[in-house]
């Protein structure tokens, strides 16, 4: 079954810096990290000491609130170092790889019964690739979801072709979605860009979205809030594309292959393209920057992490970005009129008057951060029938009655990554509401 | 080495100062800040506050550069009146001279800089006590002051009203972006009930009238809402006048061109809101037809004391007074107007409906729009939350349903 969904609310940024369609073997780094920030809301518990081997699929750590989530090593080798922050706080687990991985094995499974594929996948640490709404957080497993739906494609700028990074995968995927449709009643929804010829068009037993729009179609709550959208007490699961190839190899090969295809993207990067690597390993050596003053993001510009030196892949991420560093003042860069800028107004911005430019935009803030002052700008680029301002303003004040009244539920931090992009006062507003979400689980749960 | 790095070491020698605010305030007006982005978006747009207040101000200008001449304009043409003599306004005849320039120079631009210093010194004051940043809100009600008083008003007066309308319009609220009142709107209100004598009457709206007042030498200029409103004969101005400009009124408010060529250039550039600006106007238009009707329908005659206002062709009020100016500039005001789009809607036809109705029914002062105005900013939180409040019983209702 294939329906039709049509955004019309949104922003399709076009920036420089497009991926090549060609896929290059990565060259072999042994600097690993796993960073349990990747993963919000989890508590880890270490189940590893420093020096320890591992193998790839030994679990590194669980979560202290859902004990049965297990967190598991990409590759094989050393715990070279636990790095930890205040109050212990573990921030990066550093694994030395060994050159040839090796893998712990995984006992098949020949129960079709959800609580035993749940265990499975809890024990594997596949079950992080489950998320949840409400609170955008890893899925807990004795929760009953409604529906299940996993992003086909991503909509956000310089984003990783899903088709494309997923074309030699159509098996694990089958075998991942028939795996999925053992956990809910309701029905497994796949978003597709309209245009897509995907292999899952051939799939039985899912429902296709066709959605065509500007970002952010591809994101899921746009998808949820027209299709199915979430009540008080409804919990549905989310999952992405490129992460059910890693669920079905485990279940196929038997073993937990953390091999992403990912995109090297951005206006810093000298030749963007795809490459083959691995989840958490050092793709600083991958990136060929034009400028040192550069800013290396794993994911992409809108959502992404900000890397350090050592690049890292982080968990979720399919992109690797770089775009130069904006540490830079602008003479009278209020007043004078603005050519080489992205705009939504035309306030003496003149990028309306190129809307098939391609922008090499900088991190600079173009401006300091404010109380809120314009109304309206916002709805222009916010798909969901939900007040954005109004609900950014409830979780300043965190009125947890009008959080819960404004449709709290159905948001994610990334809906609120256009209007911030947009917001003249910079207010922070994806923060604004991942902590109006914790704030939510925890008073609400 | 360059300004750019030496102020670099001086902001950075300010930094966790006191008066590092009002350091900052005057280097981010030369050079936008060396800020990158931390968390969230990695990447912002072009705007921010400081470029959308200026867009604002610079539809502002033809209206301050026209509201110059027209303080000369005036007070020559009061001047020949006096004497017997009328002349027809002709744009560069008599309009746009150096005469004119300079009269409405010196009446005009002091009230600009007596606007600016006290209202920016006073946000400076409020900046450096709280350690927060010297924000842009000031600087376009700065602007609209000057325009929306009479050019008589003596400078004293309006710095007193300043710093009444900064501290407690805005400031006691939490600042820009916290006002429940249009500040520009506090301030012509406090002036107005402080001392109606200077913003009232058939002296003020003319340069040097009052001074003049009592003397052989004596001029006068009446509005053309105060003359509809003693039931006056308003003959010597013709409706070209009124749409350009070149009658008594507020020193920016007369002429209803360049205001709409602002409008145009605020729609155009997504900082003005439409939606307010059209239904103020449809608001006003909608009154206006109902005291026409009332008239029609014989309810109210000559006799009365509102037969003049009422009578007005409900389409002539847009040309009269100043509530084109409210429309555009005072009530899209985003801070204190309603926030979601339907609001916008109904906010505006309540100020356009309501500007006509004070306009008509308060002789004394024959002008509404401002009490307008600041009388819906206290009750655009309250339209809000019955638009948001549709919003709120959609989802209530698709949780019964699905609960049913």
């Amino acid at each position: 079954m294939s329906l039709d969904i049509v955004v019309k609310k949104g922003l399709d940024l076009r920036l420089v810096g497009k991926p090549s369609r060609e896929i290059e073997e990565s060259k072999f780094s042994k600097d690993f990290s796993i960073y349990p920030a990747d993963f919000h809301g989890v508590y880890p518990k270490l189940l590893v000491k420093e020096n320890e081997l591992v193998k790839a699929g030994d679990p590194l750590f669980f979560d202290k609130n859902s004990e049965r989530v297990k967190f598991v090593s990409p590759v094989s080798g050393k715990i070279k170092e636990i790095v930890r922050g205040e109050r212990r706080k573990v921030l990066e687990i550093k694994i030395e790889a060994d050159k040839n991985v090796s893998y712990r094995k995984i006992k098949k499974l020949n129960s079709e019964e959800p609580e035993k594929i749940i265990e499975f996948l809890l024990e594997y640490g596949l079950w992080t690739f489950v998320k949840q709404r409400p609170y955008d957080v890893i899925a807990d497993p004795i929760s009953k979801p409604k529906e299940i739906f996993i992003s086909g494609f991503d909509s956000s700028p310089l984003s990783a072709d899903y088709d494309f990074i997923t074309k030699d995968d159509k098996e694990s995927i089958s075998k991942a979605i028939s795996i999925l449709s053992k956990l809910t009643s309701g029905s497994i929804n796949i978003s597709l860009r309209k245009e897509s010829d995907s292999f899952l068009r051939e799939l039985n037993d899912v429902i296709i979205h066709n959605v065509s729009g500007p970002h952010p179609s591809g994101n899921l709550s746009t998808i949820i809030n027209r299709v199915s959208p979430i009540n008080k007490g409804d919990v549905i699961w989310t999952l992405n594309l490129p992460d059910l190839v890693l669920i079905g190899k485990a279940f196929l090969e038997l073993k937990f292959s953390a091999e992403r295809i990912i995109a090297l993207v951005g206006s810093s990067v000298s030749d963007p393209k795809y490459v083959k690597t691995l989840i958490g390993s050092d793709v600083s050596g991958l990136l060929n920057l034009k400028e040192k003053n550069s800013r290396i993001i794993s994911g992409n510009v809108l959502t992404g992490t900000k890397l350090d030196s050592n690049a890292h892949l982080r968990y979720y991420n399919n992109e690797i970005t770089a775009i130069p560093e904006g540490n830079d003042y602008d003479l009278f860069g209020w007043a004078k009129p603005m050519f080489d800028k992205f705009s939504v107004s035309r306030a003496l911005t003149f990028s309306w008057l190129f809307p098939e430019k391609k922008y090499d935009l900088n991190t600079n803030t173009n401006g300091e951060h404010r109380a809120f002052v314009v109304t309206g700008s916002f709805e222009e680029v916010f798909p969901l029938d939900i007040y954005p301002m109004q609900i950014l303003k409830a979780c300043m004040y965190k009125d947890l009655d009008e959080m819960e009244a404004l449709g709290m539920y159905e948001v994610s931090p990334e809906d609120f990554a256009l209007t911030e992009f947009i917001c003249v006062s910079k207010q922070p507003h994806q923060n604004i509401i991942r902590e109006g979400l914790d704030l939510m689980k925890k008073e609400i749960g | 080495m360059s300004i750019k790095s030496k102020l670099h070491e001086i902001k950075e020698s300010f930094k966790g100062k006191t008066m590092a605010p009002a350091f900052n305030a005057f280097h981010t007006f030369l050079y936008t800040p060396n800020d990158v982005t931390s968390s969230g978006t990695h990447i912002k747009v072009a705007d921010d506050l400081k470029r959308t207040m200026n867009t604002v101000i610079l539809s502002l200008v033809p209206c301050l550069i026209f509201g110059i001449f027209n303080a000369g304009y005036q007070h020559n043409l009061a001047i020949d009146a006096a004497n017997g003599i009328t002349t027809e306004a002709s744009l560069l005849g008599n309009f746009l001279t150096f005469d004119n320039l300079m009269i409405g120079s010196l009446k005009v631009l002091p009230l600009v800089i007596v606007s600016y210093v006290v209202g920016l010194t006073v946000e400076f004051i409020f900046a450096v006590i709280k350690g927060h940043e010297v924000e842009e809100g000031y600087l376009v009600t700065g602007m609209l002051v000057p325009l929306i008083v009479p050019v008589d008003l003596p400078l004293w007066m309006l710095a007193v009203s300043v710093v009444f309308g900064v501290v407690i319009g805005k400031e006691v609220f939490g600042g820009t972006g916290m006002n429940i009142l249009n500040p520009a709107l506090t301030i012509r209100a406090f002036l107005f009930f402080a001392y109606p004598t200077w913003m009232s009457g058939d002296k003020v709206w003319v340069y040097d009238a009052v001074n003049r007042a009592g003397t052989p030498e004596a001029i006068s200029g009446e509005t053309i809402l105060g003359m509809h409103a003693q039931n006056l004969s308003v003959q010597m101005y013709d409706y070209s006048d009124m749409f350009f400009g070149f009658i008594p009124g507020s020193i920016g408010e007369t002429s209803k061109l360049l205001i709409i060529l602002g409008a145009l250039f605020l729609i155009f550039s997504k900082i003005g809101s439409w939606r307010i600006i059209l239904s103020t106007l449809i608001g006003a238009l909608v009154m206006g037809l109902i005291f026409n009707g009332v008239v029609e329908a014989g309810i109210i005659t000559d006799s009365s004391k509102f037969y003049g206002l009422m009578s007005v062709p409900f389409w002539e009020h847009l040309l009269i007074g100043s509530i084109l100016f409210g429309a555009v500039f005072m009530a899209t005001d985003p801070v204190t107007a309603a926030q979601t789009n339907k609001g916008k809607w109904i906010y505006g036809f309540l100020i356009g409906f309501i500007s006509i109705m004070i306009r008509v029914f308060n002789p004394a002062y024959p002008e509404g729009v401002f009490l307008a105005i600041l009388l819906m900013n206290v009750f655009a939180p309250t339209i809000d939350h019955f638009v948001i409040q549709s919003n709120v019983k959609m989802r209530l209702n698709r949780l019964k349903l699905k609960t049913a």
